[in-house]
């Protein structure tokens, strides 16, 4: 079998790499922020890896860390079968993120829905606007110190047509 | 034997309002305001086998403006609520409200950051249904609830002597 996607992620973007983990073919490479686009741009564009499918990407709340969130990123190739999960972590005071709208087009909404949910800015996003809640929410609703029985306001629609 | 004899005088003294409302209560049209698993319960309210048009209220409307009985049965999301709201306003008076399910009546087990902790926080409700989903049998006991109060002959807030196990007993035997 060929290299773990690890292992040649650590051969071209070593520096980038804060942490990895393959566990039984479950490849974790927890990786810095400032190089999140051209690491992805790389996954997708180099072809014998071919992560062409971006599945989801998730936010996380670790309130005991000094770096709070993490923004997960479920790559999966549709040419090879083989997945690679990409972690970043951002911290409460500066939580951005750099879109990858560019890469993939689909992150569109799935960093829509982390910055409802998480309160996770995507710089450059072309429309970061909620998508699951709506306008008049106040807090995001996944954070760890979200109060379980907030209510909030009852909003006004969205106009779909605008 | 017919009427003639009954009355013997050839006329019946009444209310309007009475006979409207007998007319009323018979005619529900009902407009679903289906969001979750309880309108599926519903679809076999309304189909042969229980048949609500037993009670006078099969005519179900999909439009609000033709309705005279919102029937609202499932979670009602925050992001919901102005919708459900809306059509509500857009129904003519008179007009009442059915919340079936634990959701439409309370939020159910949603107790989150999404979810309505039950329509009465946006509009009136005539008839609360329990349960998740409700029994069929359940929504034709609503109907007929809601008929009584239509009449004026119901006591709203009533609700029938629960059967007790020994009282099933005695009638078996």
């Amino acid at each position: 079998m060929a290299k773990s996607v690890v292992e040649q992620l650590r051969q071209r973007f070593g520096n980038a790499l804060l942490e990895t983990a393959d566990w039984r073919g479950d490849e974790v490479a927890v990786i810095r922020r400032e190089e999140l686009v051209s690491i992805c741009r790389w996954l997708k564009e180099t072809p014998e890896l071919a992560l062409n499918f971006l599945m989801d990407i998730c936010g996380v709340d670790y309130p005991e860390r000094s770096q709070r969130f993490e923004v997960v990123y479920h790559c999966y190739s549709l040419a090879t079968g083989r997945r690679i999960r990409l972690k970043v972590r951002v911290s409460e005071s500066d939580p951005v993120v750099p879109t990858v709208t560019g890469v993939w087009i689909g992150a569109d909404w799935f960093e829509r829905e982390c910055y409802d949910l998480f309160g996770i800015k995507f710089a450059g996003h072309p429309n970061l606007k909620r998508l699951l809640t709506y306008e008049e929410f106040e807090g995001h609703a996944l954070r760890r110190d979200y109060p379980r029985n907030k209510r909030q306001k009852i909003p006004t629609p969205d106009p779909l047509i605008s | 034997m017919g009427l003639q004899n009954v009355f013997a005088e050839g006329f019946l003294a009444t209310r309007l309002e009475h006979v409207v409302n007998w007319g009323r209560k018979y005619s529900l049209w009902p407009m679903p305001f289906g969001t979750a698993c309880c309108a599926i319960e519903f679809m076999g309210v309304v189909s042969s086998r229980f048949d609500i048009s037993r009670f006078g209220a099969e005519l179900v409307r999909f439009s609000p403006r033709q309705a005279d009985l919102l029937m609202v049965m499932g979670t009602i999301s925050y992001k919901q609520a102005p919708i459900l709201k809306r059509i509500w306003e857009q129904m003519c008076e008179p007009k009442w409200c059915i919340a079936m399910g634990a959701c439409a009546a309370s939020g159910g087990f949603y107790d989150n950051y999404s979810t309505l902790q039950g329509i009465d926080e946006i509009i009136p409700v005539d008839v609360y249904i329990p349960g998740c989903p409700p029994r069929p049998e359940q929504v034709m006991h609503a109907i007929v609830k809601l008929q009584e109060k239509i009449s004026g002959t119901g006591r709203p807030f009533s609700i029938p002597p629960p059967i007790i196990a020994t009282e099933i007993k005695k009638t078996a035997t």
